[in-house]
């Protein structure tokens, strides 16, 4: 009895073939937008994205070129100036964008992976600049370490996180927490491209609207819903509507399978 | 002249920091939160570029 030859499946191809279910390239880099995301509030997540480039450029200058040079040169002054108002930058439109993102229920539709991680990030953010801040090498630094070190000491983390030390905080704020906040950035910016981008809530509610006044079979599209045009990003409308009809196999009534 | 570029404001003093009751906060921070905030609500309140626009062709395409 022969046994018909049946192509091997590794771990790359199950990776790859995953990976493609859950993100596939027109999701991944989409033609167009949703109409919605025409309006100022959308652009701060990607502000966002942009001063973080810039904080990893300036800082990759930075730690090549050393104290000495961000100190006594002008050009150093110069680039140390660069990273630390790309830091306000960042923390302005991520903070912006955390409260659009708060007032639309951003986690609507299955986006609560979205939320979190981008939460997670903000709270990782913080010790990332304290560790900037109390490693510029100068009196600003130890005031600002000499400080912090009250605050760790009562959260009982001072005995490993020992901001009065140099070489200790140059690591967490060069590495591991950069590291962290790129990692959790790109999963965040990959689940957005996943679930589309949250649509307002009028949107939201006129297509529940529409799919509760379409419960009965057999299913037909939303006739006041989203467009072509809205859906081109994958911008499914999320909650499951009250009385109405949601997705019988999503808990969570949203449209579609792979939002 | 490096003076003049150096700083638009004075910063070379302790900071002034607003003090009532239990709240304590620097001016340079309240600067900051109240900037947040207009920037917010310009952002809701503002059109964006363009939207007019593309709003009326979609609907002149969708009507057609």
């Amino acid at each position: 009895m022969s046994v018909a030859a049946t192509p091997k499946r590794n771990w790359t191809v199950r990776t790859r073939e995953a990976g493609v279910a859950a993100l596939p390239p027109e999701k991944l880099l989409p033609e167009g937008q949703p109409t919605y995301v025409d309006s100022w509030i959308y652009i701060f997540g990607v502000a966002t994205l942009s001063a973080l480039i810039v904080i990893i450029g300036s800082g990759m200058i930075l730690t090549l070129k050393g104290p000495a040079w961000w100190h006594d040169t002008g050009i150093g002054h110069f680039f140390n100036s660069i990273h630390l108002w790309a830091v306000e930058l960042f923390f302005f439109t991520m903070v912006v964008h955390l409260w659009g993102k708060y007032w639309m229920a951003a986690w609507r539709g299955g986006r609560a992976k979205v939320w979190m991680t981008g939460a997670i990030t903000f709270l990782i953010a913080v010790p990332a600049a304290l560790t900037g801040y109390v490693s510029q090498q100068n009196f600003d630094a130890q005031w600002i370490s000499t400080q912090a070190k009250d605050a760790m000491n009562s959260l009982g983390v001072g005995a490993f996180f020992n901001v009065t030390n140099f070489g200790q905080m140059y690591s967490w704020h060069i590495l591991l927490f950069p590291v962290a906040v790129v990692a959790l950035v790109s999963a965040h910016v990959l689940l957005v491209r996943r679930h589309g981008v949250v649509p307002p809530f009028e949107l939201s509610e006129r297509d529940t609207v529409s799919r509760a006044s379409d419960a009965s079979p057999p299913p037909t599209p939303p006739a006041g819903g989203i467009s072509a045009g809205d859906s081109v990003a994958g911008g499914a409308p999320g909650g499951a509507p009250p009385g109405g009809a949601p997705n019988p196999s999503d808990p969570l009534g949203r449209q579609g399978a792979g939002s | 002249m490096v003076n003049v570029l150096g700083a638009v404001f004075n910063l070379n003093n302790p900071a002034h920091v607003v003090h009532w009751h239990f709240f304590q906060m620097s001016v340079s921070n309240i600067v900051v939160i109240v900037a947040m905030l207009v920037v917010f609500a310009l952002a809701i309140l503002l059109p964006f570029p363009g939207a007019a626009r593309r709003q009326a062709a979609r609907e002149q395409g969708s009507g057609s």
